[in-house]
């Protein structure tokens, strides 16, 4: 589904990623891993196209077709979703707006007729229930005065209602309470299928408790450095990144 | 020429024309507003035209747009054809008491005042200053006859009619009036009307006031409202400015506000090539409340410059401006708000923003917001933006799909909305944000069904 071939991008002249490979099958769940200045922001805005970083070479194939060359728009109507760190407030624009509009620009993609009104607010209801998010917050505008953790459910209450294809979540799990951690996961553990794929991108262990990764990938200067099963996780949890940086200095001499 | 040669030659043009057309000015209005002419031509000739780069009109070329050379009527022309038959207003669940304008006259079929339930008065001014004189001369001149601008006076001089709204003691307006403003000419025109709008003690009013041009002649009105709320009144007017962009535009509106009475204007200028609205409001009694707002989308060549000066001198009152644009292509404006607090006016709250937001590199937008204050225990601020779409916010939206052009839009309403949420009559409310977003998309942003060529 998703195949990253020897990625490179920097921003303002400075080299992020230093030639990143991934390979993503439907079906799977990875984590991504490292410590705070490794890359992992950078991939996941590179992957859902934010302008603001240079890609300097590499390649990066989604179902097939060139992804780097999409809009973000595009991206997103071919089902990728990008779970934002930290999500952006849009005073004004109200959340029942804007999920509708998406949706519809989705569905119109897909050559399908826009929801009507009475579906459109099942399938909000239903979504809603899912992810245990408050009421209220749907009738306010986008994340206007959510805390932070409302910001993160949101993020998740948006992915449920795409429905998307490859799902990125960026250090959702960060400043999450252990209540919050588990809807995030349930709203994780409803996606998955065998068509969809989904890249967990964490500096914890923690969330991987409630999300089983298939894989595990360390990223480290702009590198993934190591793969592995879950295990790789633990390993990580018991040793810490210091660890990972011993290694890769040993690795060089 | 010099410019102030320029200017003297201009006002020499107006005081002569005056000279030669009073009696046909005052054959063709009212007695009590006749009264007025002769101080105010004076008045003007002392003050003469607002000069660009003076105090008040620092951006606002008014010599430029008042010497066009536009013929003036001052007869009651017959008007070649049936505006049942090109008005229609259209907007769902907009039932409203309608009263025409036409060139800056009355339009009233043979019925030039209405009697509505309650004791509600509404129609022509000049017939209402010949039937109620009394009650015209109580107000008349006496809010806008304070300005030291000169085009308020050239207006009191040459004005002959307008709308009159009388809402007495206690009354309610339940169905909003509706006032249409028409331009509509075989040659290029101007007109000077007047609008006065009494609301007695403890009465509520819903005023709309949608400003269209309907042939494609160049025009410029220069039009003084003068509006008083009496203790415990509350008026909310709409104004929606939709004529073409081959036409001036000059709006003066002076209003007094007893105690305890709540008064809120909203202008949203949506067409026209130079705007200039000008909002004076006194504050002269205990917790009165006022509102003034505006927004403005502007484009290509237009000119918008918003006058607000809100005057507190009576304690414990509240008030709060709201003026916000989106400008793109080459278009300009200016916003120039002022809060006097006078000395006696304590616990005073006072809020002032003007946000725009700038499409391109070749928009203009001059903003100054100002406060005065004379008084020791007010809670005042004021503040001013000038901008681009959040691009983070840009992202987030594209990132769901949304289009890049959808995406911009929904921020600019968004932007916009800010201040029509504030417009009190729910079909006008929902018509205009249909009208702002049609305006955004670039659309004629006019009515569907109204025959009227706006935009």
């Amino acid at each position: 589904m998703l195949s990253i071939k020897n990625l490179k991008a920097s921003i303002e002249g400075e080299e992020i990623l230093k030639g990143v490979n991934l390979e993503v099958k439907a079906g799977e769940v990875h984590a991504i891993m490292g410590p705070n200045g490794s890359g992992k922001s950078t991939l996941a805005s590179v992957l859902a196209g934010r302008d603001f970083y240079q890609v300097n070479a590499g390649e990066v194939l989604y179902q097939g077709e060139d992804l780097l060359d999409k809009s973000p728009e595009a991206r997103a109507k071919e089902g990728l979703f990008l779970g934002f760190q930290y999500p952006i407030e849009i005073p004004g624009v109200s959340m029942v707006n804007f999920m509708k509009t998406a949706i519809n620009e989705m569905r119109r993609h897909r050559g399908e007729e826009p929801l009507s009104a009475s579906e459109f607010l099942k399938k909000m209801r239903e979504k809603k229930e899912l992810i245990e998010i408050d009421s209220s917050l749907t009738n306010r505008s986008v994340n206007e005065g959510f805390s932070g953790g409302e910001k993160k459910k949101n993020e998740i209450f948006q992915m449920a209602m795409l429905e998307p294809r490859l799902a990125i979540l960026d250090e959702t799990d960060s400043g999450l309470d252990i209540d919050a951690l588990r809807v995030v996961a349930k709203g994780v553990n409803n996606l998955k299928s065998p068509e969809n794929a989904i890249i967990v991108i964490t500096h914890y262990q923690r969330l991987l408790e409630y999300i089983v990764p298939d894989f595990v990938h360390i990223l480290y200067k702009g590198r993934i450095v190591r793969s592995g099963g879950k295990e790789l996780a633990m390993l990580l949890e018991e040793k810490g990144y210091d660890w990972v940086r011993n290694e890769e200095l040993a690795g060089k001499q | 020429m010099s410019t102030v040669t320029r200017n003297i030659a201009l006002k020499d043009q107006y005081i002569s024309l005056y000279r030669e057309k009073s009696g046909e000015i005052s054959a063709n209005s009212a007695p009590l507003m006749n009264t007025f002419r002769k101080e105010a031509i004076t008045r003007f000739a002392s003050l003469g035209l607002p000069r660009k780069g003076s105090e008040n009109y620092l951006y606002a070329d008014i010599e430029r747009v008042f010497s066009n050379n536009l013929e003036k009527n001052f007869s009651d022309r017959k008007i070649s054809f049936n505006i049942k038959e090109i008005f229609h207003c259209d907007v769902p669940d907009l039932e409203t008491n309608l009263l025409l304008l036409v060139n800056g006259r009355f339009y009233g079929n043979g019925k030039m005042l209405k009697k509505l339930p309650g004791g509600i008065i509404a129609g022509s001014l000049a017939r209402a200053a010949i039937e109620y004189p009394e009650l015209v001369e109580k107000h008349y001149g006496k809010y806008a006859g304070r300005s030291d601008d000169g085009l308020v006076a050239l207006n009191t001089a040459f004005a002959q009619d307008g709308i009159f709204i009388y809402v007495p003691r206690g009354v309610k307006v339940e169905k909003p009036v509706q006032v249409v403003n028409i331009m509509i000419s075989e040659n290029d025109l101007m007109a000077q009307h007047r609008n006065l709008i009494i609301a007695d003690e403890d009465s509520e009013a819903r005023i709309v006031v949608c400003d269209h041009t309907l042939s494609a002649h160049r025009f410029l009105t220069n039009s003084v409202n003068e509006i008083f709320t009496a203790r415990g009144a509350k008026v909310n007017l709409t104004r929606v400015q939709n004529e073409h962009n081959g036409s001036s535009q000059v709006t003066h509106s002076h209003c007094l506000q007893e105690g305890g009475s709540d008064l809120s204007t909203i202008t949203v200028s949506l067409h026209g090539g130079f705007i200039r609205n000008n909002v004076y409001v006194r504050l002269t009694g205990e917790h009165a409340e006022n509102h003034t707002m505006g927004l403005y989308l502007t484009d290509k060549g237009q000119f918008i410059d918003n006058f607000v000066y809100i005057d507190h001198a009576a304690p414990n009152c509240f008030s709060n401006q709201l003026y916000k644009g989106v400008l793109d292509d080459f278009a300009s404006g200016s916003f120039n708000g002022r809060i006097l607090v006078r000395r006696d006016a304590q616990k005073t709250n006072a809020y002032q923003s003007n946000n725009n937001i700038l499409l391109t590199d070749d928009t203009r937008m001059y903003s100054r917001p100002q406060l005065e204050i004379y008084a020791d225990d007010v809670k005042c601020s004021h503040g001013s933006t000038m901008g681009q779409l959040d691009e983070n916010a840009l992202f987030y939206l594209r990132s769901r799909g949304i289009d890049y052009r959808e995406a911009r839009l929904l921020l600019m309403f968004a932007f916009a909305h800010d201040v029509i949420q504030n417009i009190k009559v729910d079909a006008l409310r929902e018509r205009i944000d249909d009208l702002v977003d049609k305006r955004l998309r670039g659309e004629l942003s006019r009515c569907n069904n109204c025959a009227m060529q706006c935009g």
